[in-house]
């Protein structure tokens, strides 16, 4: 066993008191986040783990199975840091100021012994940095899964098929049409005509930023795909730099019944289904 | 003579790439006070060309610029990859050719919504398209 490790095993208390006020100090404790209870029984097992993991591993082989216990704490702490909102320089004050404890230790119990000491700063220093590493591999992780989730919630909601009008529906599509967004606009808008028996269905694209020409073909798609159901496409929100671009783009969009905006297309609707919307005549 | 002002380059990777990339055109068209118009066709003949990028030359890098010329104010676009490269480049600038499935308007389309319009291609090398956009073009 080596000096560190012995060092650790015996004065581990002192470590961990020591730890706790670098952590307690400083300014970036987020006590809004997590009381000093919670944060002192997280401290003190990864303290344990690496108690341990020493006792039966050498010290620069942070690589070796024996560390994977404190290795899988601070994954589970940073990993569940990134989730509650925690910054990546708070998270990343939590294993440093640990370091700054182990060498403050070391320099007392190590004093006079120069050449030791620097030996023993030098493998604590590596150790620590490995283990901050682990630290932010986790703490990006979660926080990338948090953009997943997000990414998921938006795929979502992103493709309401709604009922406008016995017979006719609408599908306001926004954001960016790229090749799976079709496909779920495509799916719900013709299985919607199907469940409903609408005869006419109105794209909506006043929410997509550009239209470019796969975007343009997309759209053709969508409302061949409607026409072989037996229902007419009307495409609507169409903005005026919009109608420029596609022009000079040479999108021939000319077989498709587009309108400038929504009220317009559902009053085409209506026309081609006979109907008619009055205001109500009151009788004095 | 074309003096740049700002520059920033994108790397083009995925599909969700494109959306950063006319977020950014965005930003440096309204930055010169770009029209509604104009700002549109930039971006969707940016939008052209990087899907392009995407699909034939397996990505690459896309720098925008803000340049200056005498009192005209514009932006520059430079798509770079190293693709295969485009075998036949006038029958590429012809409406309709499309040696894919798309309607062959990508790069015909994307000329005449830009005041400027380069394209170099080498066999097996890679292509690169450079257009500029005049904030009064």
């Amino acid at each position: 066993m080596n000096a560190t490790a012995r060092i650790v095993k015996d004065k581990k208390s002192e470590i961990f008191e020591l730890w706790m006020k670098n952590q307690l100090n400083d300014d970036g404790l987020r006590e809004d986040l997590m009381n000093n209870e919670d944060l002192r029984i997280q401290s003190e097992e990864l303290l344990d783990s690496l108690a341990i993991a020493l006792n039966t591993t050498d010290i620069t082989d942070y690589d070796s199975p024996g560390f994977d216990t404190v290795n899988e704490i601070l994954a589970g702490i940073s990993g569940s840091r990134a989730m509650h909102g925690y910054s990546p320089r708070e998270t990343g004050l939590y294993v440093l100021s640990l370091k700054r404890a182990l060498l403050d230790i070391l320099q007392i119990e190590l004093a006079g012994q120069t050449d030791l000491l620097y030996q023993e700063t030098l493998k604590v220093n590596n150790l620590v940095d490995s283990f901050s590493i682990t630290t932010f591999e986790t703490f990006i992780k979660g926080r990338e899964e948090v953009i997943l989730r997000q990414t998921d919630e938006i795929a979502e909601i992103s493709t309401p098929v709604i009922r406008v009008w016995d017979g006719i529906l609408a599908l306001p599509i926004i954001g960016t049409l790229d090749s799976s967004r079709t496909q779920v606009v495509m799916e719900n808008l013709l299985q919607e005509i199907v469940a409903t028996g609408s005869s006419i269905a109105i794209l909506d694209i006043s929410g997509v930023p550009a239209v470019d020409s796969l975007v343009a073909q997309h759209l053709i798609k969508a409302v061949s795909a409607t026409r072989l159901m037996g229902a007419e496409c009307i495409i609507s929100g169409i903005r005026p730099e919009i109608a420029q671009t596609i022009v000079h783009l040479g999108i021939d969009l000319s077989n498709i019944v587009t309108k400038a905006t929504l009220a317009s297309a559902l009053k085409f609707a209506f026309n081609t289904m006979r109907l008619e919307v009055r205001r109500k005549t009151v009788n004095a | 003579m074309i003096l740049s002002l700002k520059k920033d380059l994108i790397k083009i990777n995925r599909e969700q790439d494109v959306v950063l990339l006319r977020n950014r055109t965005k930003e440096f068209a309204v930055k010169i006070k770009m029209g509604l118009v104009n700002q549109t066709k930039l971006i969707t003949a940016a939008s052209e060309l990087v899907r392009n990028m995407l699909r034939y030359g397996g990505g690459g890098e896309v720098s925008v610029e803000a340049v200056t010329k005498g009192r005209d104010n514009g932006i520059r676009m430079i798509f770079k990859d190293s693709g295969p490269g485009i075998a036949d480049v006038n029958k590429a600038m012809m409406d309709g050719y499309s040696t894919g499935k798309s309607l062959g308007l990508g790069l015909p389309g994307t000329k005449r919504l830009v005041n400027e319009f380069d394209l170099k291609s080498e066999l097996g090398k890679g292509t690169t398209v450079t257009i500029i956009k005049w904030a009064n073009g």
